[in-house]
């Protein structure tokens, strides 16, 4: 007796695999939205860019689903942990009232919008000229060569510029984070004359 | 360049069985090796340090691990109560896997033939290849930040900042050493890696990509790849003088073996990348018997050179201070990462243009070291340095205050 469910999934993996990423995906980003708890969001979110990187092999774009941990998963999401749990707001956040009064019916909105939007791109040829393409394009050996040549053919100008703009982040993180620690200091060395002052 | 020649003509069971059998034999001999890693730990430092180490289980007291793991297994398992149950029981396991499926790319030995089959002796060779390695390793972070967070104490937490902090600023230099490798292989493949070594320049020096790649990426990985293990003389994730037992402090039982199971396995599995990236892995001379009993022997014997420096090492070499290493990771290897993955490259294109880059760099470097030396003599450098001692003392990225 052959197993034949198991032959039949790995010889057609597509749609089982795809289902389970998807599954992954949305529950993953459910979590996001209804953990109470900060670092159990970020957690969440972690599900989420598995789920995607799993999608992206479906595709055999293996090279973006190893950047996707990589950047997305192993660095991002880090860093928000690191800064949920630096700041210490990583207690439980009490739901009903909110900052902005209307914050709910406008996120609602403007995911309906982004979904719309979503769609009418993948629909339509007015953005790129061509039909949303969905599939393999070539095999899963030659990613980086593929990407390598369009990034560094067609699209240098927007990749140069997104270089540029991340090292004007990186300066002007750093410049705030440095002046912020001098000004500290300062105010710190005033405090203690002031205090030496008044023990006289 | 090309795919496994398992997967290449039709898959049937004899394909899975194998691909299973692969994977229990990998989970089965990772375990063992294990065991006798910790062990091994054990009395080499112990000879170092003048004692006998353990003795009483079993012959040399082989079997101490596993008497150690047997107790642990049966303590009680405290959770504590300010603790996030939910992360807290998930961080042994996130730092676990990681552990676990970083050693699958690794080629253990050649290419072996079993029932019409051909199968390579790793557990998978996929195409994006070494950047698994660093994938887990960027995961693996979320296992130690977790543990030190959801314990709901003081010194786990400090402990996990530091961890986190340190391995995500060592994952920069340890990536861009491998590009080097990368960039003279043309592939990802740890295969291609591996048989892009084999050969010898003159018949005598092996083809290696540590002669071939001249030592500094080589050394920069070694390092990088110990502060990555949160191993000494990059420890300070559990300085015991400072921070009780570091983000294992408050686990106990079978999750606390978990860690160090983790750890263990993590040390095992860099070791097999650094031979697999720079010393031709399974590449060695046949010196008679059967093909393939060879490589596998030339790969364990590597690797366990390397483990033997690990515990050298930690015999050997004092703790850092925080400022140090982080001076040591951002100041000194990522920029000579870069330098020289730039004169690799100019290699790449043509000898001349690698060599003024090399000039170019050097005297870049020189220049450099200068002015730094020169601004601190003039003094702003020391300021620098007190505004940051006068940060109030809560800021935790900065515990011990320099």
């Amino acid at each position: 007796m052959e197993p034949t469910f198991l032959l039949a999934a790995i010889a057609k993996p597509d749609l089982i695999t795809f289902i389970a990423a998807a599954l992954i995906v949305i529950g993953g980003a459910f979590g996001v939205i209804t953990s109470r708890n900060p670092v159990h969001s970020a957690l969440s979110l972690v599900l989420t860019m598995f789920g995607i990187a799993v999608l992206f092999i479906e595709q055999d774009a293996q090279f973006l689903a190893a950047v996707q941990v990589i950047v997305y998963a192993g660095a991002i999401v880090v860093l928000f942990l690191f800064v949920i749990m630096l700041l210490g707001v990583d207690r439980r956040e009490v739901f009903g009232r909110e900052s902005l009064r209307a914050q709910r019916p406008l996120a609602a909105a403007a995911g309906v919008i982004a979904l719309g939007e979503v769609l009418l791109l993948a629909r339509t040829t007015w953005a790129t000229g061509a039909h949303a393409v969905n599939g393999p394009v070539g095999n899963s050996y030659d990613n980086v060569q593929r990407i390598a040549a369009e990034v560094f053919s067609t699209y240098l100008l927007p990749f140069e510029a997104t270089a540029v703009l991340l090292v004007i982040a990186v300066l002007a993180a750093v410049y705030l984070a440095r002046r912020l620690v001098t000004a500290n200091a300062e105010e710190e060395n005033s405090e203690e004359v002031e205090g030496k002052a008044v023990e006289r | 360049m090309g795919q496994d020649p398992l997967f290449l003509g039709h898959i049937s069971i004899g394909v899975i069985i194998i691909v299973l059998v692969k994977v229990l034999v990998a989970f089965a001999v990772l375990m063992v090796a294990v065991m006798l890693m910790i062990w091994f730990e054990r009395k080499v430092i112990s000879d170092m340090q003048n004692r006998i180490g353990p003795n009483r289980a079993g012959p040399w007291g082989l079997l101490q691990t596993l008497a150690d793991g047997i107790k642990l297994f049966f303590k009680e398992d405290l959770v504590p109560e300010k603790a996030d149950r939910f992360a807290f029981k998930l961080a042994p396991y996130l730092a676990l896997v990681p552990a676990l499926v970083a050693f699958t790319i690794v080629p253990v030995g050649g290419v072996v033939h079993i029932f019409g089959h051909t199968v390579q002796l790793q557990v998978a060779d996929p195409p994006i290849g070494i950047l698994l390695l660093l994938a887990m390793s960027s995961i693996s972070v979320y296992g130690t930040m977790l543990a030190g967070w959801s314990s709901g104490s003081k010194y786990p937490l400090l402990g996990s900042v530091r961890a986190s902090a340190q391995m995500v600023s060592y994952e920069a230099a340890m990536g861009l050493a491998v590009a080097t490798v990368v960039l003279i292989t043309g592939s990802l493949s740890t295969r291609d890696i591996v048989s892009s070594q084999a050969g010898a320049f003159f018949h005598i020096f092996p083809k290696w990509n540590l002669i071939r790649l001249g030592v500094v990426p080589f050394l920069i990985f070694l390092v990088a790849a110990t502060a990555e293990l949160n191993r000494p003389p990059f420890d300070l994730t559990e300085a015991e003088q400072e921070l009780v037992g570091g983000y294992v402090t408050e686990y106990s039982s079978i999750r606390f073996a978990l860690f160090f199971l983790s750890e263990f396995m993590n040390a095992i599995t860099m070791s097999a990348v650094i031979v697999t990236l720079f010393l031709g892995g399974p590449d060695g001379p046949n010196l008679g018997g059967p093909s393939f009993i060879w490589p596998i022997l030339w790969f364990l014997i590597k690797t366990g050179a390397f483990l033997f420096f690990y515990v050298w090492v930690r015999a050997a070499l004092p703790r850092l201070r925080y400022d140090q290493l982080m001076d040591l990771g951002w100041k000194l290897l990522i920029p000579v990462a870069l330098a020289w993955l730039l004169v690799v490259a100019g290699m790449q294109v043509s000898r001349i243009y690698g060599l003024v880059l090399f000039v170019v760099f050097a005297a870049a470097g020189a220049i450099l070291y200068r002015a730094i030396i020169i601004g601190r003599e003039t003094g702003s450098e020391a300021e620098v340095i007190t505004t940051f001692r006068k940060l109030p003392a809560a800021d935790p990225i900065r515990p011990e205050g320099d």
